[in-house]
């Protein structure tokens, strides 16, 4: 349970901002500017806020209004920075123990171990920081964090130096932090890919302030935030699990509430839980069961909100089973169509739209789902 | 030739090579001078270079042209205030000499002082460079992973600005080793107290005949220097390695 309020003035810039989380991955997401750095670094004791509250498990780290303020040092909050801050003059194995140092001692040994495994870096251990890739550094300052026993996990952009490919070398450590070791975790990231895969609550900000929060798939659905969670990559995020797997045609089957999506082949079980993101523009609207085209998923639907503004580009809600979808169209398509709130609708979404930024990766307490998946 | 012959021969031209006792004395007390200086200013030094390098208070700057003012005040001014300070009938050296029994005055003690004071601006320079080029990002993450500020500088700080340190020694050491306005204003030119290597090098050069001590200590004096140099170059070269982590 963490409780954050904070009020900073820092010259022009006003951080005026607060969120409640259960736990999991809480991810603050905003526009580079947008005060999410400023938010965790409070959360670290790396500055004392003007005004605010912050607690984690009912620990009070900060309350201006009693005057407590843990340093940095006693608060056990782990930091990721974006650019790792490992210690040049350390090795890999050094620079992993260093935290355990000051932490308190652990009940049970192996957990070294652990953490070596699960961020697969013991080939590195002897290495010097200045001998790895941006991939690795990055999964050895994850470990020297977590090694601190940390209360909460801060990460600040921990993959925003890294290449594409480098990325997804890391999705699936985050991932198995968040689900096997059940650890605390607040994630600052502009990019809604991230996001969408590792987030279980969203904290959306904008010039210092809270813009909305909740559920990821919640807040990702509301077409009123499209211009905060960034109009061309936006979309809606279905909880899905895989139903059946397609040999002739090198399908699988995905089984949402709204209905059933084909998608290129995924090499994950039946039954695995795994989030999809359907971008807004990959979604096309019909009044009728489409025939005779070419895309595979049509899921009927209920237009639920069309959103407001006079350009020529209009995003819509339709009410999926309870699911939300969100559709880019052309507001010339929405008149034509006759599209009003309530409106029976048919939303057609090709199967190749599901490249590998559509994959979410998989839900707490489920397999991991590193979904690489070729396009066509 | 006999095997006594080129021992003789060996002998005549190895003569030049054969130190003084006074010789001997002067190089023994110019290297305890040089060491005493180094190491008596090292903790002050590296105390002054934090505080100017990190520290917002109200005189920075003052303190900043005070650590200076040996740097480019004529030595002989800075023997001077030194023997107002601290001679036997100064405002510092009646305190010390009274109640710690430390004397400054016409001793050894008095040069190692002089020549500190005057390799001080060079040592607290490169120290200070080298705090300043400290990533104090790193500093913080130290905190968060538990380390106090006292640990942090330890196992962060003070690693990472060691080859500046080292530099700043040497510099201190080499200075001292040269000092000789300062020196000879504070302590005088006492064979066997006072009379390091300059000033024994200017003393030879006073009397007739005195040119081929003067040479040996002249070169003793560049032997000295280049192997200091060679012992901080290997050391810094160490320490920059370990810091750059290569």
């Amino acid at each position: 349970m963490l409780s954050v309020s904070v009020t900073h003035r820092l010259g022009d810039f006003i951080l005026d901002a607060a969120f409640e989380s259960e736990g999991g991955l809480t991810a603050l997401f905003g526009r580079s500017g947008a005060g999410k750095t400023s938010l965790i670094n409070a959360i670290a004791g790396l500055y004392r806020p003007d005004k605010g509250r912050i607690a984690v498990d009912g620990v009070v780290l900060t309350d201006t209004a009693t005057g407590i303020f843990v340093p940095a040092h006693h608060r056990r909050v782990g930091y990721v920075f974006q650019e790792g801050r490992l210690f040049p003059h350390l090795n890999v194995r050094q620079n992993l123990v260093y935290g355990r140092w000051f932490a308190p001692k652990a009940t049970g040994g192996g957990e070294f171990d652990q953490v070596v495994e699960l961020l697969g870096i013991g080939h590195l251990l002897s290495r010097r920081p200045a001998n790895l890739s941006g991939g690795e550094k990055q999964r050895v300052a994850i470990g020297r964090a977590l090694l601190a026993r940390p209360r909460l996990l801060v990460m600040d952009e921990p993959l925003a130096s890294l290449d594409e490919g480098r990325r997804a070398e890391i999705f699936p450590y985050i991932e198995r932090l968040r689900d096997e070791m059940r650890v605390p975790i607040v994630y600052v990231s502009h990019s809604i890919a991230e996001v969408a895969r590792l987030a279980t609550t969203l904290v959306v900000l904008s010039e210092g302030k809270v813009a909305a929060i909740g559920p990821t798939a919640q807040i990702m659905g509301r077409i009123d935030l499209f211009p905060l969670t960034g109009r061309a990559e936006a979309g809606a995020i279905l909880a899905t699990r895989v139903a059946a797997h397609d040999r002739h045609f090198g399908l699988t089957v995905l089984k949402a509430a709204a209905g059933e999506l084909r998608v290129p082949r995924l090499d994950l079980p039946v039954g695995a839980a795994l989030r999809v993101r359907i971008r807004a523009r990959d979604v096309m609207i019909a009044l009728q069961p489409p025939e005779g085209l070419s895309a595979l998923n049509v899921l009927p639907g209920i237009v639920a909100e069309i959103g407001a503004g006079d350009g020529p580009i209009v995003q819509i809600r339709l009410d999926c089973a309870g699911e939300a979808l969100v559709a880019r169209l052309t507001r010339r398509s929405v008149e034509t169509l006759g599209l009003v709130p309530g409106k029976q609708v048919h939303a057609v979404i090709k199967s190749i739209a599901f490249d590998h930024h559509a994959f979410a990766g998989a839900t707490p307490g489920t397999a991991s789902a590193d979904a690489e998946i070729a396009e066509g | 030739m006999q095997l006594g012959e080129i021992f003789r021969y060996t002998q005549r031209s190895m003569g030049f090579l054969t130190f003084t006792q006074e010789e001997l004395t002067a190089i023994r007390l110019s290297l305890r001078v040089g060491v005493w200086a180094m190491l008596g200013s090292l903790p002050v030094g590296l105390i002054i270079a934090m505080l100017l390098a990190r520290g917002r208070f109200w005189g920075r700057s003052l303190l900043n042209v005070a650590v200076h003012l040996p740097l480019v005040m004529p030595p002989v001014v800075t023997g001077y205030l030194l023997l107002i300070l601290f001679g036997r009938h100064g405002a510092l050296g009646a305190f010390l000499s009274d109640r710690l029994g430390i004397v400054f005055a016409f001793r050894w003690t008095g040069a190692a002082l002089a020549s500190g004071v005057m390799g001080f601006p060079l040592m607290v320079r490169s120290m200070r460079l080298s705090i300043d080029a400290v990533d104090r990002r790193l500093e913080d993450a130290a905190a968060t992973l538990g380390a106090s500020r006292i640990w942090v500088w330890l196992t962060v700080t003070l690693p990472l600005i060691l080859p500046g340190i080292v530099a700043g020694m040497t510099l201190s050491f080499a200075r001292a080793l040269g000092e000789f306005g300062a020196t000879i204003t504070f302590v005088s030119n006492i064979p066997g107290e006072t009379q390091t290597l300059p000033t024994a090098i200017y003393t030879f050069l006073q009397v007739p005949g005195g040119e081929t001590g003067a040479l040996r200590l002249t070169l003793v004096s560049i032997a000295i220097s280049v192997a200091a140099l060679f012992a901080s170059e290997a050391v810094a070269q160490r320490a920059t390695r370990r810091s750059l982590g290569f």
